[in-house]
C-alpha cells in the first residue's frame, strides 16, 4: 500500500528531445492516493501507458522523480519497487501450475513454505481459482489466466500499486464483466493502490474511484466519474465520455446572449447574458446528450431544430437534430412527444456549460 | 560485468568462425603457385586475377547468374506456397493433418544419391531439364516443407485472440492476413526466407542432375577446376569467396525482419 | 486454446501437398522399384523381391558405417544445439552490432558443402593452412589423412563449424519473438537469470528447438559431400559414412538394385528416429512440470 507522487515527470522516447511534440508525456504533476482506485482513460497514443510504466519502473522518466509515499524511486528497478503489473495478455509461466506460478514471486524472496502455502491458498480462493490450482497454466482460459497474472501479483503482501495494463483486451466479451467486478472486489479486500489503465470509458467509469483522462500526453482531468460526467473541465473530456459524447455549438457573444455562429439564433436569459459577458476567445456551448432536451411544443425557452433521425434504443430514443448547420444528439425517454419534422430544443443553464478555447469557463 | 564477458566470448567465437573464411579470402588473392610455395598469414602481393578470371569468363559467371535465378523463383515459390498452408496447421485441426504436416518433413530423409537418377527422368519427360524453373521445382522438395514448419511455429506463438478481435472489428480474412498477422510474424517470414535460399543455394546434386549447360550453377561449375597441374587453389578460393556474397546481402536484407522485436501494448 | 476443426482448411494446404508429392511420389516409386529388381541393362529387368534387402542387411560393412553414423550425429546434436541455444542468449537483441552479427554467422552456411570440404583440406594442411601450420609449429603432429582420430577431429570441427549457426539463427529467432512483457513480468517477480531460461525462454523456444534438432539429425544422418572431399571416407573406412558407402556401390558398381534397397532401408531408420525426436520433443513439455 503506498500512494504514489509524480513531481515534474515528463518522458520522451527520443535521445535529444527538443520541442513539445517530442514528449509522449508533457509535465505533469499528480498524486495518486494510498489505497484508491484509478483508471487512466485516453485514446490510443495519448500517453497512459507510458504513465504506468513510469509507476512500474519499466521507463525512467527523462525529466521529474517518482515518489511512494514520500520516498524517492525514481532510480529503482521493478523487482524493488514492490509493484505487482497486468499486462495485456496473460503473462504466465505456462509450464508450472497454477499453484507454482502463485508461489514464484514468494520463492524467489526465500519465504518459507508454510506461508507461501497460505498466501497462496488465500489469493487462489479470492480469485475462484482454487479448483485449478493443481493444474498447467497452460491449459486455462483467458480470463482464468489473466487471474493467475493479478494472482501472482496479489501474493505478496507488501505490495505498493497494482498496475493494470488494458487488462480485459483478451477476454471474451461476456466474461469481462465478472473479470471487472472481480478486480472490484479485490481492490476492496486488499486495499492497495489500483491503476487500471484503458481506453474503453465504461471500463474506466466502472472500475475507478477518479478516473484521470489524459490526451496528447496531458493530464486533463482527474475526477470522480460523476464529475468527469457533470462537469468536464476540458472539451475533450466532454467529447470522449458518455456516449455519444457531449454536443458541441460555436457561438460568439452578442448585445442579449450567446449567437450561434451559423444561424440567426441567439440564446438569451439570464445564464447566457452572464456567460457571454465572461467570454474572450473561441466559444463553444456544450451539453450532454442526455441533458439536452427535444420538445414538441415550443416555449419561450426553446429553439427550433430539425429532425434528422430517430432511433428507437429501448428505454431510450437517440435523436440527431440539426441546429442551423450543427449536429446535435438528444437522448429522449421513451414515450415523449419530440414533433415529427422539426422539434423544440432546451438548454437547462444547469446543465449547459461554456467553453473558452476548450477549457471549461461556465 | 557479467555482460562483459558474454560479449567478449561472442566475439571470439565470431572471430574463430571467420578463421576459415580469412583464410580462404586470403588464398583467392594470391597465384596458384605461390599458395603451394610459401606459407604467409597475409598475402605480400596481392592480386585479382583470380576474381578477374571469374568475372570475365563468361563459363564462371554464368554459374551465379543461373545460381541466383533459380534459388530466387524458389524462394518467392517456397514462401508464396507455405504461407496460407502454414496457417491452417497452426489455427485449424483437420482431416489428417498431423500425418501430412509430418509427412511433409518426410521427404528431406531420404538419401539423395540414388534417386537422381528417376528425378532426371520425370523432368526429361516433362521437357525441362536445363532450366531454371526445373532446379526451383525440384528444390521445393525439401524447402516447402521446411517453410511450412517453421512459418508455423512462429504463427502458433501468436495468440488466436488476435485473429479474433480483427475479425470482431470488422476485417475481412486477406486484410487481416496481410495487414496484421504477416507484419507480426516477420521474424518467420525472415528466418524462412533465408533458409529456403540457403538450402537452394547450396544443394549440389540435383542442381547438377537436371541442368546441362545452360542452367547450370555455381556448385557444379567449381568443381571443374581440375586442370592439368591439379586444383587451382587460388581460383577455387574466389569462386568459393564469391557464393557467399549473394547469401550475406540476403541476410542482410532480411536482418531486420530478424533483428526487430516483437512489442504489445506500446501506447 | 482448443484448435477449431474445420477441414476447409484444406484449400490452404493442397498447393504444397500437390507441390511436393509431385516431386516426391514418382522418384520414390522409381527406387523402390529398383529395390526390387534386379537390372542388368535397359529393358533387362528381373523380379528378385526381397533379395537385395536380404543382402544389404547383411552387409557388414553397412553395419560398421551405420554405428559411425550414430556416433557421428549424437556428437552433433549434443554439440550443437547446446553451443547454439548457448550463442543465441549471447547475442545483442537491439542495436547495431544485431546486423552485423547475423551476417557473420550466417556466412558459413552459405558455402556449397563440397566447397566446405575443400577449405578444410586446405585449413589443416601442414603446409598451406593456417591450423595445420600453426599446430606443425607447436610440434603436434596432426594429419586427417593418416590417423582416423585426427579425420574425426577434423570433421567436428569442421561440421560445428559449419552447422552451428543454423542452430544459432533458429533459437534467436525464437528468443526474439517472446513479448517483452514476460521479462518484465520476470523481473517483477524477482526471477533470477537462470530462472528465466528455463521457465520463460526454454519453453518458448520448444517450436524452434524441435526444427532445429530434426534438422540438424536428418541432415548429419544423411550427410555426404562434406566428409567425402575431406577425407573420401578414410583413413580406410574410418569416416566412411552410409552415404558415402551408398555412392560407392551405386555408382561405382552400378548396382541399381542394391542402391535402391539401401536406399529405401536408409530412408526408414531416418524416418523412425525423426519421429521418436518429434513424439518426445512434442510431448516433453506436455506433462506436469516438475
Amino acid at each position: 500500500m503506498a500512494s504514489i507522487s509524480f513531481e515534474g515527470v515528463a518522458h520522451s522516447y527520443e535521445r535529444k528531445p527538443r520541442g513539445d511534440r517530442d514528449y509522449a508525456l508533457k509535465t505533469l504533476e499528480m498524486t495518486f492516493e494510498n489505497g484508491g482506485a484509478y483508471a487512466l482513460l485516453g485514446p490510443s497514443g495519448c500517453g497512459k501507458t507510458t504513465l504506468l510504466n513510469i509507476i512500474s519502473g519499466l521507463l525512467r522518466p527523462t525529466r521529474g522523480r517518482v515518489l511512494y509515499d514520500g520516498r524517492d524511486v525514481t532510480g529503482l528497478r521493478p523487482a524493488q519497487r514492490n509493484i505487482a503489473q497486468v499486462f495485456q495478455f496473460p503473462v504466465i509461466y505456462d509450464t508450472m501450475t497454477v499453484a507454482e506460478n502463485l508461489a514464484f514471486p514468494l520463492r524467489n524472496r526465500g519465504l518459507d513454505r508454510a506461508t507461501i502455502g497460505r498466501r497462496v491458498h488465500e489469493v487462489a480462493t479470492m480469485l475462484e481459482l482454487e479448483n485449478v490450482l493443481g493444474q498447467r497454466a497452460a491449459g486455462l482460459t483467458a480470463d482464468q489466466k489473466q487471474k493467475v497474472s493479478l494472482g501472482r501479483g496479489l501474493v505478496r503482501e507488501d505490495v505498493a500499486a497494482v498496475l493494470l495494463d488494458e487488462p480485459l483486451t483478451v477476454i471474451d466479451p461476456q466474461l469481462k464483466w465478472l473479470l471487472r467486478r472481480k478486480l472490484k472486489e479485490v481492490h476492496a479486500r486488499y486495499n492497495h493502490t489500483f491503476v487500471y489503465v484503458t481506453h474503453d470509458q465504461n471500463e474506466a467509469l466502472t472500475f475507478a474511484d477518479r478516473v484521470v483522462v489524459m490526451y496528447d500526453g496531458s493530464i486533463v482531468q482527474v475526477g470522480a466519474p460523476q464529475d468527469l460526467f457533470e462537469r468536464p473541465l476540458h472539451r475533450f473530456v466532454g467529447y470522449f465520455i458518455g456516449s455519444p459524447g457531449m454536443n458541441f455549438l460555436p457561438c460568439h457573444p452578442t448585445g442579449d446572449g450567446l449567437g450561434i455562429d451559423g444561424t440567426d439564433i441567439v440564446m438569451g436569459g439570464a445564464w447566457f447574458e452572464k456567460a457571454a459577458e465572461r467570454a474572450h476567445a473561441r466559444l463553444e456551448l456544450g451539453i450532454r446528450p442526455e441533458h439536452l432536451q427535444a420538445l414538441a411544443t415550443a416555449d419561450g425557452d426553446t429553439v427550433p431544430a430539425r429532425i434528422l433521425r430517430v432511433e428507437d434504443l429501448g428505454n431510450y430514443k437517440l435523436v440527431t437534430a440539426m441546429l442551423g448547420p450543427h449536429r446535435l444528439f438528444a437522448k429522449v425517454p421513451e414515450g415523449q412527444e419530440i414533433g415529427n419534422e422539426n422539434t423544440n430544443l432546451r438548454f437547462p443553464p444547469a446543465r449547459t456549460r461554456l467553453y473558452a478555447d476548450g477549457e471549461l469557463l461556465v | 560485468m557479467k555482460t562483459g564477458l558474454i560479449r567478449f566470448s561472442l566475439a571470439v567465437y565470431l572471430l574463430i568462425l571467420m578463421l576459415p573464411i580469412y583464410w580462404m579470402v586470403n588464398m583467392s588473392l594470391r597465384e596458384n603457385a605461390d599458395i603451394l610455395s610459401t606459407f604467409v598469414l597475409f598475402p605480400d602481393k596481392p592480386t585479382f586475377d583470380n576474381y578477374i578470371k571469374i568475372f570475365t569468363d563468361p563459363s564462371w559467371y554464368s554459374g551465379y547468374i543461373n545460381s541466383m535465378i533459380y534459388v530466387s523463383m524458389n524462394m518467392a515459390l517456397s514462401v508464396t506456397v507455405a504461407l496460407p498452408a502454414a496457417y491452417a496447421f497452426s489455427r485449424y485441426r483437420f482431416i489428417g493433418d498431423k500425418h501430412v504436416f509430418f509427412w511433409l518433413l518426410t521427404n528431406r530423409m531420404a538419401p539423395p544419391a540414388v534417386f537422381a537418377l528417376p528425378f532426371f527422368q520425370l523432368y526429361q519427360t516433362m521437357g525441362l531439364i536445363d532450366t531454371h524453373i526445373a532446379v526451383a521445382l525440384a528444390h521445393t522438395l525439401f524447402n516447402v516443407p521446411l517453410a511450412v514448419w517453421v512459418l508455423e511455429g512462429f504463427m502458433s506463438g501468436i495468440p488466436r485472440e488476435i485473429d479474433e478481435t480483427a475479425y470482431l472489428d470488422g476485417y475481412s480474412f486477406p486484410r487481416f492476413f496481410f495487414r496484421i498477422f504477416m507484419p507480426l510474424i516477420k521474424t518467420g517470414i525472415g528466418v524462412t526466407a533465408f533458409f529456403t535460399f540457403m538450402f537452394s543455394w547450396v544443394e549440389l546434386l540435383m542442381a547438377r542432375t537436371l541442368t546441362t549447360t545452360e542452367a547450370k550453377p555455381i556448385a557444379a561449375v567449381m568443381t571443374r577446376t581440375v586442370s592439368a597441374t591439379g586444383l587451382d587453389w587460388g581460383l577455387l578460393a574466389a569462386a568459393g569467396v564469391l557464393t557467399i556474397v549473394p547469401g550475406a546481402l540476403v541476410i542482410y536484407f532480411v536482418r531486420n525482419y530478424m533483428a526487430k522485436g516483437f512489442a504489445l501494448g506500446r501506447v | 486454446m482448443e484448435k477449431p476443426t474445420n477441414n476447409a482448411a484444406w484449400l490452404f494446404v493442397i498447393p504444397v501437398v500437390l507441390l511436393v508429392a509431385f516431386n516426391a511420389i514418382m522418384p520414390l516409386m522409381a527406387v523402390v522399384n529398383y529395390s526390387v529388381q534386379d537390372i542388368f541393362g535397359p529393358g533387362q529387368a528381373y523380379w528378385v523381391g526381397t533379395e537385395w534387402y536380404k543382402e544389404v542387411l547383411g552387409d557388414k560393412r553397412l553395419h560398421e558405417a551405420l554405428w559411425r553414423q550414430f556416433l557421428f550425429s549424437g556428437l552433433v546434436l549434443l554439440i550443437e544445439i547446446p553451443l547454439g541455444v548457448l550463442i543465441a542468449l549471447a547475442m545483442p537483441r537491439r542495436g547495431w552490432a544485431v546486423s552485423l552479427v547475423l551476417v557473420v554467422l550466417a556466412l558459413p552456411l552459405l558455402i556449397p558443402w563440397n566447397v566446405i570440404g575443400t577449405i578444410w583440406i586446405i585449413f589443416t594442411r601442414p603446409d598451406i593452412g593456417l591450423m595445420g601450420y600453426t599446430l606443425n609449429s607447436f610440434g603436434i603432429p596432426f594429419d586427417h589423412t593418416a590417423s582416423p582420430l585426427d579425420a574425426w577431429i577434423t570433421l567436428m570441427l569442421m561440421e560445428v563449424w559449419h552447422w552451428t549457426p543454423l542452430v544459432v539463427l533458429l533459437a534467436y529467432a525464437g528468443l526474439k519473438a517472446i513479448p517483452e512483457a514476460f521479462y518484465q513480468a520476470a523481473a517483477i517477480d524477482g526471477a533470477s537469470a537462470w530462472k528465466v531460461f528455463r521457465y520463460i525462454q526454454l519453453p518458448k523456444m520448444r517450436g524452434v528447438l524441435t526444427i532445429a534438432v530434426l534438422l540438424r539429425f536428418m541432415d548429419s544422418f544423411l550427410i555426404y559431400a562434406e566428409p567425402f572431399v575431406l577425407t573420401g571416407g578414410g583413413p580406410g573406412n574410418a569416416t566412411t559414412f552410409p552415404s558415402i558407402y551408398l555412392v560407392k556401390v551405386a555408382l561405382g558398381q552400378f548396382d541399381l538394385g542394391p542402391a535402391g534397397a539401401f536406399s529405401v532401408i536408409y530412408f526408414l531408420i531416418v524416418l523412425l528416429f525423426s519421429w521418436l525426436f518429434y513424439q518426445v520433443l512434442q510431448n516433453v513439455g506436455k506433462r506436469s512440470a516438475r
